[in-house]
Order: structure tokens, then sequence, then C-alpha cells
């Protein structure tokens, strides 16, 4: 029987040759409580995250937008599905999972915390939420957990997609008249910066950033990314000629990156604890959805084992 | 209640190919697996053949005895072609 020191050893070797970990691998019990929890969450924000996008399907201006929309929500639902089940393969049960998330202990993304006003914010939350989700999670394909790497790698090929699809909405109202383009002025104004705080806090704030950093399971710090994505973000605002919400924004020819405001900190402290426009709503949504699907998993049950006792 | 149990899902991409491990899902049974997995696994025409199997049915290989298992093949080397040196004439063989 190896001990402890040894196992842990070679667990840090391994990662560090860039093998992936997979279920049955010998893991230290932090790194399993680090991945449930990351997983988890990211599968909770998934699942929450079709709520202010559900708000607007029976809204759709047209027929082609309603489709797609639904598309792109019936996505993320396979997103959560992909996650929990990746979630599973740690030996934590689906349903327990889902009692975390309802009953308020489980974290989800603060994004989808803000309500979806406009039919702007459709186009909003595809380019610069879906957009920041993509940066996440395509620095998440080469993390060191083998199921949470190959949900990624599933997860970032549909991806790009909703954040066309939103790019496109805002594309459509910017060319449009005037009262169109203030709307996605309006929509830009309000998203920005909630984009940014979904990448967390910042590194030197990140009390899980050093142990996730060396055991792979995060590749690149919430900064990094944070400044990754207002690279690729800004050019794509100006060809909409639309202003992003930030005077401090401007090209730093030295750093070869663009320079931006600080964040907000008290309000995604304040939106993180639970008090943010729409956290309320949000979680009385997911439990009233699964309270009244409750039947419907019991009926279904209970169909496949009469059946299987005829069977018998 | 009790729980969905949990399906392994396989799909074959196309014909010709083997079926591949794509993940998991709860169903109530084996029908509602593969309705599931169309759903979840196969939005964009990602295959053309689904098995699935529930979870517990799959013995798997321990890990910890990865050495006893796969060792023995690594000094056998004469099980591959390039283990013989021929003449160039005839080296495409
Ligand atoms: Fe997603
Ligand atoms: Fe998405």
């Amino acid at each position: 029987m190896k001990d402890q020191e040894q196992l842990l050893k070679e667990f840090q070797e391994k990662i560090d040759r860039e093998e992936k970990i997979e279920p049955k691998d010998w893991m230290p019990e932090e790194y399993r409580k680090t991945l449930i929890r990351q997983i988890s969450q990211h599968a909770h924000s998934e699942v929450v995250g079709m709520l202010p996008e559900g708000n607007w399907i029976t809204r759709a201006p047209n027929l082609r937008r309603k489709a797609i929309l639904l598309a792109k929500i019936q996505d993320e639902a396979g997103h959560g599905l992909y996650l929990y089940s990746a979630a599973e393969t740690l030996g934590i049960d689906r349903d327990t999972l889902i009692d975390e998330l309802l009953s308020g202990k489980a974290k989800y993304s603060s994004i989808f915390n803000y309500p979806a006003l406009t039919w702007a914010d459709m186009g909003a939350i595809g380019w610069l939420v879906d957009g920041a989700a993509i940066v996440n999670q395509v620095a998440l394909c080469r993390t060191s957990y083998g199921p949470y790497a190959r949900a990624m790698v599933r997860i970032c090929k549909e991806e790009s997609f909703h954040q066309r699809q939103g790019y496109e909405i805002l594309l459509a109202l910017c060319r449009g008249n005037a009262a169109q383009k203030k709307m996605a002025q309006d929509s830009l104004n309000r998203w920005w910066w909630p984009s940014l705080m979904m990448f967390g806090p910042s590194d030197k704030n990140s009390a899980h950033t050093a142990h996730s950093m060396n055991w792979k399971i995060k590749r690149f710090t919430n900064d990094e990314l944070r400044q990754k994505f207002v690279d690729m973000t800004v050019p794509q605002a100006n060809v909409l000629g639309i202003k992003i919400p930030d005077d401090k924004l401007q090209w730093n020819e030295q750093r070869g990156h663009y320079d931006f405001g600080e964040i907000n900190w008290e309000e995604f402290n304040h939106v993180v604890k639970g008090n943010g426009p729409c956290n309320r709503q949000r979680l009385d949504d997911r439990r009233k959805a699964h309270e009244e699907g409750q039947w419907v998993r019991d009926a279904a049950m209970a169909y496949a084992e009469k059946r299987s006792n005829k069977i018998a | 209640m009790k729980n969905w149990p949990l399906f392994e899902i396989f799909i074959r991409s196309r014909n010709g190919l083997d079926h591949k491990h794509v993940g998991s899902l709860h169903a109530s049974d084996a029908q509602m697996a593969i309705e599931n997995a169309r759903d979840v696994y196969s939005r964009r025409l990602e295959g053309v053949s689904i098995w699935v199997v529930e979870s517990k049915y799959i013995t798997a290989s321990d890990p910890g005895d990865k050495d006893a298992m796969f060792e023995p093949a690594v000094d056998k080397i004469y099980r591959h072609p390039t283990f013989y040196k021929l003449p160039k004439e005839v080296d495409h063989m």
C-alpha cells in the first residue's frame, strides 16, 4: 500500500506530464471537492442561464429568431446535462446537486441574476455573456480532469453559434432606426460590466486560484481571461458602432492590450451574496419547475417498473 | 421517489465506424435513454445509431492494476512490423 505522500507526488507528476485524470484514478480529496464545486456551479449556470432568455421566446420578433433562440436555449440545457454527468463521475449524485441548487447552497454565475428587459438583451447576452463563457470554456478544454475536459470540448463546439446569433441580433438593431440603435446601446450599457464580472474576482482576491492552477483545473487566471475577453470584444463593438460604457477603456500600445476601468466589486459581492435584481426570482422559478415536474418523473418511473415487471 | 438510473451512451457517427462513448444521462428506462440521448448528444447530426447501457452493468479495470495489466505488452516489440529489418528492396512488405 502506497502512502499518501507518495500518491500525491505521483498525482502531481501525472498532471505535470499533461496526463488527464480519469474518474477511477486516485486523486486528493481537495482536488475532487474543488472539481465538484466548480463543475456543478458551471452546470447550474447553464440551467439557470436558460431563464432570462426563455423569457423572450414567445416575444421573438419573427419565426426565424424564435427558432434560433429555442435552439440556443436547448443547447444550454444540454450543456447543463453534460456537466452534471461529468460531476457525477466524481461520486456525487444528480439529486444532491439539484438539491444544492434549489436550496440556495450552491452558486451559479451571477450574470443570470440580471433581468433581460428588451429584445436587444437577447443580442447582448449571446454576444457578451456567451462570448465571455467561450473565453472561459476554451481555456477549460485543457483542464486536467478528463470528463470535464471532454464536456468542455463538446460545449465549445456548440457555443460559437450562440455568440454569432447574438451579435447578429445587435447588428440588425444597429443598422435599424434610431430607436433600435438606442435599444442596442442601452443593452450594451447594462450588460458590459456584469459580463466582465463573469470572470470572477481579481487575481489578488481569488481564494482558489493557486491550487487550481497547480492542479491544472484552471489554466489561466481570472484577470488573464478577462483581459482576453476585453481585447476580443472592443473591435466587435466598433463594428456595431455602439460605445462600451467605460471612459478608461483605451488601447495600451506598450502592453499590447486594452486598459479598462475598475469593476464595481461592491456590486459583484452584493449579487454573489444573493441580493442582485433577480436572484430570488431565478431560484423560485427553478424550484417551481422542479416541483411541477415531479409527477412526470414519478409517472415515468412507475411506467418503467410496470413494464419491466411484465417482461420479467 | 426512486431515482432514474444512469445510462452510458454510445453513438456511431456514421456507418463504417464504431460506436463511441459520448457521455451519460439519467432516464427511467432504456427506451427513454435512447430518446434523451438523441436530444442531448445528437442535435447536430452527430450520429446514425445509438447504444445505451445502464452504467451499473459496466465492469471496469482498476487503474491501480494498470501496470500489471498492460506492462507485459511493453517488451514484446517483435509484435510490431517495424521490429524486422529487411533489405530495402522488400522493406515495403
Ligand atoms: Fe452553454
Ligand atoms: Fe451558450
